[in-house]
């Protein structure tokens, strides 16, 4: 274990800790000023000297949910630990290894029993040396080249055209009434029995009125877009049609898949154009690989399903239906999500060719599970499936 | 007061948390921050409260959140029928039965004006509406409470606030803001074993190693309703209730036994006889 060598000027825990928190925040972690005191007050109440302890002081004051707790562990390695950052120098090894044991930057605060925590400059890893390493994890290269990718992604037109017909599609999925009426004191209709009952009370006088609406029940929308090789030609459209509907809608989840199962909706809701872009092309490796329909519908079953998904899901499955895995696991993996969701819709850009037939044995399989199977080929194609989905 | 000391003192009630787990109460209650516990169900985080309420020797008050949780079940309700009696006894003064005589407290209201602290435990807080949330955020980060017609009231003690959630739908940021977190997941097997043979002194080693082992394998399985740590332990308790010492001894009972640990139709569709004692013969 190599611990960071910070420079000199970061001086002391406090400034330490605020860089640890920026960090957070390059990563998107929500953090703040507030919580940079709230992570140095916890520090006083632990022995902060132990990487272990503060590690998971800091996890519980910084995690904020589930992802977090998972992700939280390589920020801090990568932060106080230079995780992936292989010096290329080696004339200062011996020195590094002297420090091994334990994260040099506490030692000179911690230690002394009052903690003035002010002069940075007893910090051993002071060295001018040390400009550029400040402990952020920058994976430069590989955000370069997929950036440009993207970029070129959001120009063209015919994927804002994508993504517009996407949000009118969410609108059409997602605006749901409940056919029953509700008693609600701004409603705008009379609930009539209601008032009769309580007439009664009153001698037969309608006195007591009552209202009535009919209350939202929004359809939640989970889009599970494959990425695979064979999808290459339409990857791209369908991307931005995935970003259409999860920034329609707060609650809609997006996965992207191949051979594995990745959870995008967050990067793809990111304001930050160009981390999204980055945050993306770091979930992407493997794109354009081989796919495993099956084996991703079961991933989200199992590990998304449970938390999310109910009677007023609709998954929205983007494929072409080219499955590596046996036809019988595909049938069992739609039937399980077809019992966790409400409806399952194949958007299939095959599905537009003139002589096409869904004989293809992952696609024929699939069929019996399915609420609709929808041609999505173009553009145009896609913003015409809105009353089909309407329907639904 | 280190974490470790206060993992040995929530052990001592037989409750073995983990070191992240540990972390987040101890400072939780160095901090006076609520802390937001998610997991899966039946991993014991609604146990924690009660635990920590048991070493703290404070009283425990438990708010069970649902689909329709409002203020006036939470929070406080006006007591109308003794308003309206006071105003006919006494005549005209209508401003004088807004007061805290008049005042019904729910669990919320009653945890900060409590002569000593106590443990608040709002379980399952995802199922409450998002405007419930709303109503928390004050109570957690200024410990008071707004009553309109009375002015605010200033919280007497801070309550050690636990919440949990099992994720059904995402929590507001404001709300993760005020707390500290920790995931709870299913334990290792050795925890396991560890939490058994606390909870179930008597069981065997053996078996207690293979009911384990069983209930870590279903885990793997594709169940629709994993079995928690509490299915667990009632498998046990019925395995020792029906004087099993060993799985392979007696298939049909054991198999009979499921009923503690799956918890639907499919579920009990998926383990045959056959593939049970495949589980088990692994397991032992």
């Amino acid at each position: 274990m190599r611990a960071t060598q910070f420079p000199a000027r970061a001086a002391g825990p406090a400034e330490r800790l605020t860089g640890f928190i920026a960090h957070l925040r390059m990563n998107g972690v929500t953090a703040g000023p507030a919580e940079t005191a709230d992570a140095l007050d916890a520090l006083s109440h632990v022995a902060a000297t132990d990487p272990d302890e503060a590690r998971l002081a800091l996890k519980t004051l910084l995690a904020g949910d589930g992802d977090g707790w998972v992700r939280f562990d390589a920020l801090f390695d990568a932060y106080w630990f230079n995780a992936g950052r292989e010096r290329a120098g080696t004339a200062r090894a011996d020195h590094v290894q002297r420090q091994a044991a334990r994260p040099t930057l506490w030692q000179p605060h911690f230690d002394e029993a009052g903690g003035d925590g002010g002069d940075g400059d007893a910090a051993p890893g002071g060295e001018g040396e040390a400009e550029g390493i400040d402990g952020r994890l920058i994976a430069t290269r590989t955000a370069n080249l997929t950036r440009r990718d993207l970029r070129e992604l959001m120009d063209e037109d015919t994927l804002r055209a994508a993504e517009r017909a996407a949000e009118r599609l969410a609108r059409a999925l997602v605006d749901r009434r409940s056919r029953r009426q509700r008693v609600d004191r701004r409603g705008r209709r009379l609930a009539m029995r209601r008032i009769l009952r309580a007439s009664l009370r009153r001698g037969g006088e309608p006195i007591d009125l009552y209202r009535q609406h009919r209350p939202d029940r929004p359809v939640r929308i989970v889009a599970l877009c494959d990425v695979s090789g064979s999808m290459t030609v339409y990857a791209r459209v369908f991307l931005a049609f995935v970003k259409g509907l999860v920034g329609a809608d707060l609650k809609t989840e997006a996965f992207l898949f191949h051979t594995r199962l990745m959870r995008v909706t967050e990067a793809l809701r990111d304001t930050d154009t160009l981390r999204a872009a980055g945050r993306l092309s770091l979930m992407a490796e493997g794109f354009g690989g081989g796919t495993d329909i099956a084996g991703a519908i079961r991933g989200w079953c199992d590990a998304y399903a449970p938390a999310g998904a109910g009677r007023r899901t609709v998954v929205l499955i983007l494929s072409d239906g080219c499955c590596t895995a046996a036809p019988g696991e595909m049938a069992s993996a739609l039937a399980r999500a077809r019992r966790k969701a409400r409806r399952i819709v194949w958007l299939n850009p095959l599905a537009g060719w003139r002589d096409y037939a869904p004989v293809q044995a992952g696609i024929a399989a699939a069929l019996p599970h399915l609420d609709a199977h929808l041609p999505a080929n173009t553009v145009e194609a896609l913003a015409a499936l809105e009353p089909e989905l309407a329907r639904l | 007061m280190s974490f470790r000391d206060l993992q040995a003192r929530l052990a001592e009630t037989a409750y073995l948390a983990a070191d992240d787990l540990a972390m987040a109460l101890h400072l939780a209650l160095s901090l006076g921050r609520p802390l937001l516990l998610e997991g899966p169900a039946g991993v014991g985080k609604t146990e924690v409260a009660k635990a920590l309420s048991t070493i703290e020797a404070a009283p425990l008050i438990r708010l069970q959140c649902y689909e329709g949780l409002d203020a006036s079940h939470a929070i406080y309700e006006w007591n109308y029928q003794r308003q309206l009696l006071a105003l006919r006894a006494e005549g005209g003064d209508a401003d004088a039965v807004f007061s805290e005589k008049f005042l019904l407290k729910r669990p919320l209201l009653e945890a900060i004006t409590a002569e000593r602290a106590p443990v608040l435990l709002i379980d399952e807080i995802d199922r409450a509406d998002e405007e419930f949330e709303a109503y928390l955020l004050e109570i957690l980060a200024e410990n008071q409470i707004t009553v309109p017609e009375l002015g605010t009231i200033q919280g007497r003690v801070r309550p050690m606030v636990v919440l949990t959630s099992n994720g059904t739908r995402d929590l507001s940021d404001a709300l993760r803001r005020r707390c500290l977190f920790a995931y709870v997941p299913y334990p290792e097997r050795e925890a396991e074993i560890a939490i058994l043979r606390r909870r179930m002194p008597g069981l065997e080693g053996r078996l207690a190693a293979q009911i384990v082992g069983v209930v870590q394998a279903l885990r793997r399985e594709e169940l629709e309703k994993k079995p928690g740590i509490a299915e667990m332990l009632d498998w046990a308790a019925a395995l020792s209730g029906l004087g099993i010492n060993d799985l392979s001894d007696d298939p049909a009972a054991v198999q009979a036994s499921l009923v503690c640990l799956l918890k639907t139709a499919a579920d009990r569709g998926a383990m045959p006889a056959e593939v049970l004692a495949r589980i088990a013969g692994k397991a032992a």
